[in-house]
């Protein structure tokens, strides 16, 4: 062998070694959150820049599934940290995530940290980020507004009244609602109409109060957009003008309120005979047991909780930190309508808040479908409201029966499976 | 190498490939319809079956089958008889008409959505007629005619190349001297076409015909982006049971639903279009 080929072939075992060591210290952050292109590249140049070397992929809830259960059966992968939605964990076995509480981090909600033990004694994700559902309506719609309602403060009836006002002036429906494929509507049922009229979820899902709260829904939708069932991003029909008045999560309402922030006002959600009735959003990180290198993603983890972490995430995500921060003033637009609104909304004197679904584990899609299909039966196909909820209440009792899961807020506590009344 | 082996060491590679990618996957695919953890059973194919909306999804899917497909089978004979008697520009004729062939469906799907969605270009151009004084909503739940129209005008458009491909390769095969006696003994152009073009382009119409029905039981991203909810389908909804409720198994029983379905019509085409025993071409 000759000195030249020599050093070639240790330079070149040198290369792979680098190689190897680089593919090795980058940790993959496989998200189901962030997903469009510009929050994506947000979250790599500005919210992971001080994080050391990590590979932030965002995907939908499929792909990113399917990738983690082949991971996890094959018992190695390459997935560092996983970023996801509670529902998203809380359909997952808690046993295929490692234990957190050694990392010494947590948010600044006990409620939060409690849904993210999944029903465990020890932390399986650690909260990461928080939205909120609220409404949103063009500046010109406003004048519409019936007699004595302050946009801050206004009932269900009002809120149809306004609908229906503003319906009449434009000659066509203008309120516009998330009912398309991936539209957030099942939250809007659960968490905002049924709180609302019944101070429940599950226990009063079949009761008189709950027929009431569909008519109501009938009533609202005469004024709604039809198109509404190809809609899940309002900022677009807010923006095109298809909708004036509509309701969504907050992130899903970023786009108007930065492109045009003059033309848009956020604010609660409206309240019925018991309360208004709210729902966060809370979306955690977490590791799985095949995680390739433990100790890069507890610090990749830890980073994400760091205050100025959360800061930047908000910048980049449109979502809310979950520990104490100082919000910096130079926000964007639409994080401070949102944050403006959901401080209403908690701080209003009839706030009736209710928790995110806990306990369902896989059956959570399951529960959203009841919703789905209840919406689907009474609202689009005019069926008859008590025949389709004492329908549906034999396959929601069957689920809570099937996971045992105990009731969340508003629904009073339950010893055991929480009872369909 | 032995001439009497060497076909089947050719097709060796693509069995192999078949095994490991189709067969095997779809072997575990039956075997998690069939179970719920434990032993056999049919939960899953009970549970979805008595599901309210099941018999909605199979409806529509086999509605839209019964619409598409005989327009498209049209259009195709059609079409593929045109391309044929042309003497100039033959070539580019095909190629333009096969260019949906290279669209993917979800892109179909969108692309007519531009054209029928609130501010897509139909309303535009009605709007610029003056037939409409402002936008109509078109693609809503209170007009399911139009938006099955929709569906089916998407579908028309995007998948009748794939049948008239195949049908002018058959077309291509009938030697010409049948069409020469024919026309000798006045024969019409009509009758030459039923007597000879149909009868000789049956294999080619079978082909062409499991290959369509089979797509249009599968048919979903044009309806989703479509109709989004509106028109459930039985493939959304075996979407819907994998990813929304992550119940593999209710999904994979509706897999075998579907292609227990294709093999039925599969079936059915072989058997009608058969070519009769010692007929040849």
């Amino acid at each position: 062998m000759t000195l030249y080929s020599r050093i070639l072939g240790a330079a070149s075992g040198v290369a792979i070694a680098c190689t190897a060591f680089a593919a090795q210290a980058e940790v993959l952050f496989w998200s189901t959150q962030a997903k469009p292109v510009e929050e994506a590249q947000a979250m790599r140049e500005q919210v992971l820049a001080g994080a050391g070397e990590v590979d932030y992929q965002p995907n939908d809830g499929g792909p990113w599934l399917t990738r983690l259960q082949a991971e996890l059966q094959a018992g190695s992968g390459t997935i560092g940290v996983l970023g996801a939605l509670h529902g998203d964990f809380s359909a997952m076995n808690p046993d295929d995530l490692v234990d957190l509480d050694d990392l010494g981090v947590m948010s600044a909600s006990g409620t939060f940290n409690d849904l993210a033990k999944l029903g465990t004694d020890s932390m399986q994700y650690i909260p990461w980020m928080q939205a909120s559902y609220i409404m949103a309506a063009s500046k010109e719609a406003l004048q519409y507004l019936p007699e004595g309602a302050d946009v801050d403060a206004l009932t269900y009836d009002q809120l149809i009244q306004w609908a229906a006002n503003a319906h009449e002036a434009a000659g066509e429906p203008k309120f516009g609602f998330p009912a398309g494929p991936k539209g957030l509507k099942h939250r809007f049922f659960q968490g905002y109409l049924y709180p609302s009229f019944t101070d429940g979820v599950v226990r009063t899902f079949a009761s008189d109060a709950a027929v009431t709260a569909w008519e109501k829904m009938r009533e609202l939708w005469a004024h709604t957009n039809p198109a509404s069932t190809n809609f899940s991003f309002m900022q677009e029909q807010l923006l095109s003008g298809d909708a004036w008045i509509v309701f969504d999560h907050t992130s899903r309402l970023a786009q108007a309120f930065n492109e045009r922030p003059d033309d848009f006002v956020a604010f609660p959600a409206p309240a019925g005979p018991t309360g208004r009735g709210f729902m966060p959003v809370l979306a955690g990180v977490a590791i799985p047991r095949t995680a390739p290198d433990m100790d890069a993603a507890s610090a990749l983890v830890a980073y994400m909780l760091k205050p100025e972490t959360q800061v930047a995430t908000l910048r980049a995500t449109n979502f809310f930190p979950v520990v104490e921060v100082e919000l910096p003033g130079d926000l964007p637009p639409s994080v401070k309508a949102a944050g403006d609104a959901v401080a209403k909304m908690s701080a209003s004197a009839d706030a009736n808040p209710g928790l995110l679904p806990a306990g369902l584990g896989d059956k959570g899609g399951d529960f959203n479908r009841i919703f789905v299909d209840s919406f689907e039966r009474i609202v689009l196909a005019g069926q008859d409201i008590r025949a389709v909820l004492d329908d549906q209440k034999g396959r929601l009792a069957a689920i809570m029966e099937e996971t045992g899961a105990p009731c969340w807020a508003p629904d009073a506590p339950s010893d055991g499976a929480c009872p369909v009344e | 190498m032995n001439a009497r082996l060497l076909p089947y060491v050719l097709i060796l590679p693509v069995t192999l490939f078949l095994c490991l990618f189709f067969l095997y996957p779809f072997l575990l695919v039956s075997k998690q319809a069939f179970s719920t953890g434990a032993g056999f059973t049919l939960d899953n194919f009970r549970e979805v079956t008595s599901y309210w909306k099941f018999p909605i999804t199979m409806r529509n899917t086999l509605l839209l089958a019964a619409a598409v497909v005989p327009i498209q089978l049209a259009l195709a004979l059609l079409m593929a008889t045109m391309v044929n008697r042309m003497q100039k520009g033959r070539d580019l004729v095909l190629y333009v008409w096969t260019i949906p062939l290279g669209i993917s469906d979800l892109a179909a799907g969108i692309i007519w959505l531009a054209i029928f969605e609130q501010s897509g270009f139909l309303n535009s151009m009605m709007s610029g007629l003056g037939i409409v004084d402002k936008p109509v909503n078109l693609l809503t739940f209170q007009n399911p005619g139009i938006v099955f129209l929709a569906i089916m005008l998407a579908e028309i458009w995007r998948a009748t190349a794939i049948m008239l491909v195949i049908l002018v390769a058959g077309i291509g095969l009938i030697p010409k001297e049948y069409y020469e006696a024919a026309e000798v003994f006045g024969a019409s152009p009509w009758k030459r076409f039923l007597r000879i073009t149909l009868p000789l382009l049956r294999p080619s119409l079978q082909t062409a015909l499991i290959l369509r029905v089979i797509l249009a039981f599968e048919i979903f991203a044009v309806v989703a982006a479509l109709s989004g909810t509106l028109f459930p389908v039985l493939m959304g909804e075996t979407y819907a049971y994998q990813f929304d409720l992550l119940n593999s198994g209710a999904a994979a029983a509706m897999a075998l639903i579907i292609l227990a379905i294709s093999i039925a019509f599969t079936l059915i085409i072989l058997r009608v279009l058969r070519v009769p025993k010692g007929a040849t071409i």
